[in-house]
């Protein structure tokens, strides 16, 4: 079985691609870094929906759920290595409509994050400027700052914007294991009062109920580990580091949320927990050591900052998927011949990003972003029975087969039936709004835009002839 | 003018001079490259080439 494509074949020797430099170190702070801002804030407004309980139920299920996601697009990823990753992914095995939604799924999601990112760096830092006394600040230049700066070092190199991001992702994570040695997790009842926090009055307020609705902001604790297969095409070897990357990103991620559960849990009533913008931070207050403050303020602004990153180099990516097959202007495909990035589409996305730092808060910009995220998830549940009828295993080389199928499967699928459900309580005309774009921008697609795609092109993985066809 | 003012000041400075830079750097390697080199980055050109799909 030793097909090229000819298209491919024919190609000049003076292409200009991306660099592939990177390795699981870059996958992990690419994954953690766009999630860990999760733990820092966004979870902990299931404990408003359902209880201090709930909020532990849903991290685990949510957890399930993204241990399903990561199994799956590790195993697809590590055969269709491309830049756009899912997106990739949907071209081959289900088609292009299909493609150009998950496509927007991905933008829709990673803008949506970046901007919500901004807006809690920028909010924190004013924060403290009035806190030092000083008035008439507003967040503005620091929400600039903060995407400008980032849009700038995703155009100057891939390879360097991760390994900050890998920098500052270890820090904040280490801000959390330090907060949760320091409070003596060994000895409940010395600073830790999770019996009192925590009684069977108030462990599910609103009962089990509560649960499901928790489940549209349990997603924090996870949302945007699917983001490494951005990187497929960057990867030196994209089918080992992509499934150990993502797969080490994703343990690290059940212990960051557990241990933030536990501590929040047992420092905070849950009244307030499911209010708070910052729920570490107000953990470390409680205990009343400066130095803890001090450190969960940082791991706070560092976690937003190294996801607004990593969401720049996935939205980037998937928008220069696009252009290259034509599904936008190829005007997009553009790679820098010097630094190697997608200069075009990174740039292109800034304006967009600050625009909608100014014109929108943060709890619209998160759930446009968790909508989209779990309209791909629904997706990718499909997306692998689809490929292992098309391509079963032993067909095509794999990096990593996945246990169980179609197990995980059906699980995400169900997760992500009832997390729309969850949308739809808190949220429901936001989820038909969204959906109502996503049906226009397909009729778009369909009717007019479809006919500028070169349709053999787009088809680029050398396998054999899909099994039924 | 107190110092969180300059600090803002600056915060809009050097996010005009990165855009700035960003533009004029854009600008020269769109002048120096055809447009055809610059667009010519292939999906699965590593695969296919390299990497020859074998079992």
């Amino acid at each position: 079985m030793n097909t090229v494509n000819p298209a491919v074949a024919s190609a000049p020797s003076e292409r200009v691609s991306l660099l592939r430099v990177l390795g699981p170190v870059q996958i992990w702070a690419l994954g953690v870094g766009i999630v860990l801002v999760g733990e820092f804030t966004g979870w902990n407004f299931s404990a408003d929906k359902g209880g201090t309980l709930a909020a532990l139920v849903v991290l685990w299920l949510v957890g399930l759920l993204y241990t399903c996601v990561a199994m799956i697009d590790s195993e697809v990823t590590s055969t269709v290595a491309a830049a756009g990753g899912q997106y990739a992914q949907a071209k081959h095995i289900v088609g292009p409509l299909m493609a150009f939604n998950v496509a927007l799924y991905l933008v829709f999601a990673y803008t949506m994050l970046e901007v919500s990112d901004a807006i809690l760096a920028g909010d924190l830092i004013t924060q403290v400027a009035t806190d030092s006394g000083a008035t008439g600040i507003t967040h503005n230049p620091f929400l600039v700052l903060c995407i400008v700066v980032l849009v700038w070092l995703n155009y100057r190199g891939v390879l360097m914007t991760l390994n900050v991001n890998f920098i500052i992702t270890a820090l904040a994570f280490l801000s959390i294991v330090v907060l949760f040695f320091s409070v003596q997790p060994w000895s409940q009842g010395t600073i830790l009062k999770l019996g009192e926090m925590l009684t069977p009055s108030n462990a599910l307020p609103y009962g089990w109920i509560g649960i499901v609705a928790g489940f549209q902001f349990g997603i924090w604790y996870y949302l945007g580990i699917e983001g490494t297969t951005q990187a497929a095409e960057e990867v030196r070897s994209p089918a080992r580091s992509l499934p150990f990357g993502t797969m080490a990103g994703m343990m690290t991620l059940l212990v960051a949320a557990a241990l933030t559960w536990y501590v929040c849990a047992s420092l905070l009533p849950w009244q307030h927990l499911g209010i708070t913008f910052f729920p570490l931070y107000d953990a470390a207050v409680v205990t009343g050591s400066g130095s803890l403050k001090f450190l969960l303020f940082w791991g706070t602004v560092l976690s937003a900052v190294a996801s607004a990153n990593g969401c720049i180099n996935d939205a980037a990516r998937a928008w220069f998927s696009l252009g290259r097959d034509r599904y936008l202007p190829t005007w997009f495909s553009a790679v820098h011949p010097k630094y190697r990035t997608p200069y075009r589409s990174i740039v292109f996305l800034m304006p967009i990003a600050v625009a909608f730092v100014f014109i929108s808060d943060l709890n619209q910009a998160i759930t446009f972003s968790i909508l989209s995220g779990v309209l791909h998830y629904t997706f990718m549940s499909i997306n692998i029975v689809m490929f292992r009828n098309k391509w079963p295993v032993g067909s095509i080389r794999r990096g990593y087969t996945h246990p169980f199928h179609p197990v995980p499967a059906f699980l995400l699928l169900a997760l992500c039936v009832i997390t729309i459900f969850a949308i739809f309580l808190g949220y429901g005309s936001q989820l038909v709004a969204m959906v109502a774009f996503y049906v226009i921008v397909s009729l778009w697609f369909h009717f007019y835009r479809y006919r500028f795609v070169g349709r053999a092109a787009q088809f680029t993985m050398p396998w054999p002839r899909p099994k039924g066809y | 003018m107190s110092t969180w003012a300059l600090i803002s000041y600056g915060c809009w400075a050097i996010s005009g001079i990165l855009v700035l830079w960003m533009l004029y750097d854009w600008i020269k390697t769109d002048t120096k490259y055809s447009e055809a080199q610059l667009t010519s980055s292939r999906e699965g050109e590593i695969e296919a080439i390299s990497e020859k799909h074998k079992l």
